[in-house]
């Protein structure tokens, strides 16, 4: 028995067989897809943890001389010098297609060109080591930007991978042979039905046959008898 | 191509620094703070946020549920209290997904 309930027809063998060839044919395509969404992703994610090294390092360094400098100013002042930037960041994000997943691109805009605009506030009332903090904080920040890039393309490939994985295996395991196998039970039940039918006919014609041998027989006794009784083979 | 903004939220003294370079900063002591902050932020035009650490532990939840979607992206970083190794975690949790096992 098939694993799902068929009509033995061959209508219902046609209509498996088409299937079964889009089947097919679309599993090879998925397991292309699969197969090359596995090597985009495995380049971006190996990226994608040296540089969240890159960055985890130097946001470290940041924060190190961060917290260097709110030792030698209050936290007062260094709020106040920090409250009002000068510089603005405007991202703008685009969208890339990496084989049918949309993936972010980000590129940010400064509003100030000038490098030396990071610094918000007057040199007189802050320590140097502010302009330290700032400054390391401002060079890890390109990496940054690249790294929720890559981590976000990552995040949105694994859950890609994983649909097209899962549909993969379901045609290769379950759906295919599901298929092949409802198409072999069809078939044999077919070749059943013909030889029956075929038996059947062979049967019917023995069976006329014999009656016709019988009537033969019995006019051929009805013409020995109107004869007189005489022997047959006698001339 | 749209125009998107960027946000820092966690502790105020870890993030007070990204203010100078001109970033969104939204102080946030506590996961409690933190949470409908970051919906507030998905739902307007932020296309980065940067989130500490320390206050992802909290929020596993709400990782989850923005990792899928295009906008906003939510980028783990330390704290100033040192990494916890949580960024490297989910990069390896997107691995494991993608493949079955972690083969990096």
């Amino acid at each position: 028995m098939p694993g799902i309930q068929v009509n033995p027809t061959r209508q219902e063998l046609t209509r498996l067989k088409h299937r079964l060839r889009t089947s097919v044919r679309g599993h090879k395509l998925l397991k292309d897809k699969r197969d090359e969404l596995m090597k985009q992703f495995m380049d971006t994610v190996r990226e994608n943890r040296a540089l969240r090294a890159k960055v985890e390092a130097g946001l470290m360094e940041a924060h190190g001389a961060f917290t260097v400098a709110a030792a030698l100013m209050s936290s007062e002042a260094m709020e106040q010098a920090l409250l009002y930037p000068k510089q603005a960041v405007e991202l703008e994000m685009g969208v890339e297609n990496i084989m049918s997943v949309n993936v972010p691109t980000y590129q940010f805009h400064t509003r100030n060109d000038d490098p030396g605009e990071i610094y918000p506030y007057g040199f007189a009332a802050t320590s140097g080591e502010l302009d330290t903090a700032v400054d390391a904080l401002a060079r890890v920040f390109q990496d940054m930007l690249k790294l929720a890039q890559m981590e976000k393309t990552a995040q949105l490939l694994s859950e890609e991978i994983q649909k097209t994985r899962r549909r993969v295996n379901a045609l290769e395991y379950v759906k295919i042979p599901q298929m092949e196998e409802a198409i072999q039970y069809i078939t044999m039940k077919l070749e059943e039905n013909e030889r029956a039918a075929t038996i059947r006919l062979m049967k019917v014609k023995d069976m006329l046959l014999e009656e016709a041998i019988r009537e033969k027989r019995a006019a051929d006794a009805r013409a020995v008898e109107s004869f007189g009784g005489e022997a047959p083979g006698q001339v | 191509m749209s125009n998107n903004k960027i946000a820092v939220v966690g502790d105020r003294d870890s993030v007070l620094g990204f203010k100078a370079l001109g970033l969104a900063v939204f102080p946030a002591q506590t996961a409690g703070e933190a949470k409908p902050l970051l919906r507030q932020l998905a739902k307007e035009e932020y296309g980065i946020v940067y989130l500490t650490e320390q206050l992802a532990v909290q929020l596993p939840e709400e990782l989850q549920r923005y990792q899928d979607a295009l906008t906003p992206a939510i980028i783990l970083i330390p704290g100033k209290e040192g990494p916890l190794g949580l960024g490297m975690e989910q990069v390896k949790r997107c691995v494991e997904r993608a493949v079955g096992a972690d083969i990096l």
